[in-house]
């Protein structure tokens, strides 16, 4: 097994989960409760990497990170090496590919708290971001949680994305779908064979861990 | 002295209609805001809570502005609001809203800023002790009765001593005889706290059972202020009068409380009404009577004889509809619907005297 690529791709879907919980959460908490009538624009956007083929996201987030672009000659000037075939650049596509499977279920969950309970929290003085916290993510978490996994996950498999941004450099950008890739490439059925049979258990038994909390969850707090 | 409030605002949703607060002024003890479903009066609360903006007016606490918007001159840069957070406000919502994430005394110190825990937990015990929920603690909100949330709901809204209590249908949620049970009791706490109430209600009897003050809304707008028993006997116009509902309205002393059968006195005229679930401790009742509950028969009777049976002086007899509405005068005020042709036979008219009965199970009774 290639435990070095095992553990890159676990560092980069930790690394991209954390990064969508910090930028997802107030985005879905703003999807969630604005009343703004152009939302749904917001909403394909999030969207978009469901439909694209990862070639495609890949392709234009290499543009825009390339020396040729301003925010890729800004990034340069700032850090002093470039952002493509990184592991920096890597993480960034990774957000922006996982940012539906994390972003829409935050947002449903979020949409799901009842505006009564954050009402009443007003009322007993305390503000928004107290609200958010105390209430909303509490009441909202097994969404939260599902957006958590299926980002991770999402992460952990993504193959499109990485072969245009990352390449293949052995403990940078060289994930777990490249690194099987390889294995089959090379005929190599044994090491591709037990690699890919890491990655579906352990997929599986993250979806088995969350679907079973999240029905014990619901039986807990039953909707009304 | 409580601090007093005053009101002057309108506020419209979409393609809903228009509700226009006109000066209203509440002070000390329990107003009732009354009126039936779709009348403006939640939206009224929730305009005081500040969990809604209205679209023009000013709404002014003591000497606290929470809110104000001028209408016509848009340039006016004074526009002033007060966040919920920012009113001091206990706000019990129609179903309580209580956190199901959280145990009883998380749900009541949930609003508490004291910096030291151990103040926070003895302020939470202490309202829990006074509501007699000591021991509740631990408990989940799902695993309280109706009676229970509704007074945990009230604990969090009062540990936190609000300048103003909000209660919206605060007895809507429970079941008919839970209701009736708590409907005194709850008289009795908002009386021990003496915080400034408004309790929205579209029930008549609770308006009378929980009520100072009361503010009938009628077609979006607030029509009557004033004591519940003048608004009732007094309706300022055709829309009080049908939401009133019940023409007679008196405060009496409760004598006897004997399997069903309560007697009390209005003044110095004994009446004896059929109540099944009337408390037994009930010292002050208020009695209601329909005017077309009331019956009148042409001669004077004995004065005391039998139950429910007096002479009375007719003080004036006007049109109502189709029917007569006189006024009489028993020892006490009353109101009877009588046809005209009946009116007639008995030539009512002012001054004359005429025999009144009324059926003990119209005789309604309230426990103050």
């Amino acid at each position: 097994m290639d435990w070095q690529a095992i553990s890159l791709s676990l560092r980069l879907a930790a690394c991209t989960t954390l990064l969508l919980v910090a930028f997802g959460l107030p985005l879905a908490y703003w999807l969630a409760n604005t009343r703004w009538r152009g939302k749904f624009f917001i909403e394909a956007l999030v969207a978009l990497p469901i439909v694209l083929p990862p070639t495609v996201l890949g392709f234009y987030v290499l543009m825009a990170i390339g020396p040729h672009s301003p925010l890729g000659r800004f990034y340069e000037s700032l850090f002093g090496h470039r952002l493509p075939f990184t592991f920096q650049g890597l993480l960034l596509a990774s957000v922006l590919y996982s940012l539906p499977f994390a972003v829409q279920p935050f947002t449903s969950a979020l949409a799901s708290v009842d505006r009564r309970m954050m009402e009443a929290s007003w009322c007993l003085g305390v503000g928004r971001l107290g609200t958010f916290f105390r209430v909303a993510l509490p009441l909202a978490w097994p969404g939260v949680l599902t957006g958590m996994v299926l980002s991770f996950t999402h992460t952990l498999g993504e193959f499109g994305v990485v072969l245009m941004i990352g390449g293949n450099l052995p403990g940078v950008t060289r994930t777990v779908s490249i690194s099987i890739y390889d294995e089959v490439q090379s005929l190599n059925y044994a090491a591709a064979n037990q690699t890919s049979l890491a990655l579906l258990l352990f997929s599986f038994a993250a979806l088995v861990v969350t679907y079973g909390l999240q029905r014990k969850f619901i039986q807990v707090w039953p909707t009304r | 002295m409580a601090d007093t409030l005053t009101a002057n605002f309108r506020k419209q949703f979409p393609n809903g209609p228009e509700i226009v607060v006109d000066d209203l002024r509440l002070g000390a003890g329990i107003t009732v805001l009354f009126g039936e479903s779709g009348s403006g009066k939640t939206t009224v609360l929730r305009c005081l809570a500040g969990l809604e903006i209205p679209d023009t007016g000013e709404i002014r606490f003591g000497s606290e502005v929470w809110f104000q918007k001028g209408g016509k001159r848009k340039a006016e840069s004074g526009n002033i609001f007060a966040s919920p957070q920012e009113r001091r406000i206990g706000f019990v919502p129609q179903d309580y809203a209580l956190f199901p994430h959280l145990t009883v005394a998380g749900n009541v110190g949930y609003g508490l800023n004291e910096p030291s825990a151990a103040e926070r937990a003895a302020r939470v015990a202490e309202t829990l002790r006074w509501l007699g929920l000591d021991g509740l603690e631990k408990r989940l909100p799902r695993e309280l009765s109706g009676g229970q949330q509704q007074r945990v709901a009230l604990a969090r809204a009062v540990v936190r001593r609000p300048k103003l209590l909000l209660l919206d249908e605060p007895l809507a949620a429970l079941d008919t005889p839970t209701r009736l049970r708590l409907r005194g009791e709850l008289r009795h706490l908002l009386r021990q706290l003496g915080i400034p109430t408004i309790l929205v209600t579209h029930d008549r009897f609770e308006a009378l059972a929980l009520g100072d003050q009361m503010v009938v809304m009628a077609e979006g707008s607030n029509q009557q202020s004033g004591p519940v028993t003048e608004v009732f006997n007094r309706p300022a116009n055709l829309a009080v009068a049908h939401i009133a509902g019940t023409e007679t309205v008196l405060p009496a002393r409760v004598l006897k409380v004997e399997s069903g059968i309560v007697t009390v006195a209005v003044g110095e005229v004994k009446l004896v009404a059929v109540a099944a679930d009337f408390p037994a401790d009930a010292t002050e009742a208020h009695v209601c009577i329909r005017a077309d509950d009331v019956m009148l028969v042409a001669d004077a009777l004995p004065q005391a004889s039998a139950r429910n049976r007096f002479s009375a002086t007719v003080v004036s007899v006007e049109r109502d509809g189709p029917l007569l509405c006189a006024e009489l005068d028993c020892g006490f005020p009353l109101k009877a619907l009588v046809t005209p042709q009946a009116a007639a036979e008995m030539k009512l008219q002012p001054r004359a005297a005429v025999g009144v009965l009324i059926k003990a199970p119209h005789i309604h009774l309230i426990p103050r």
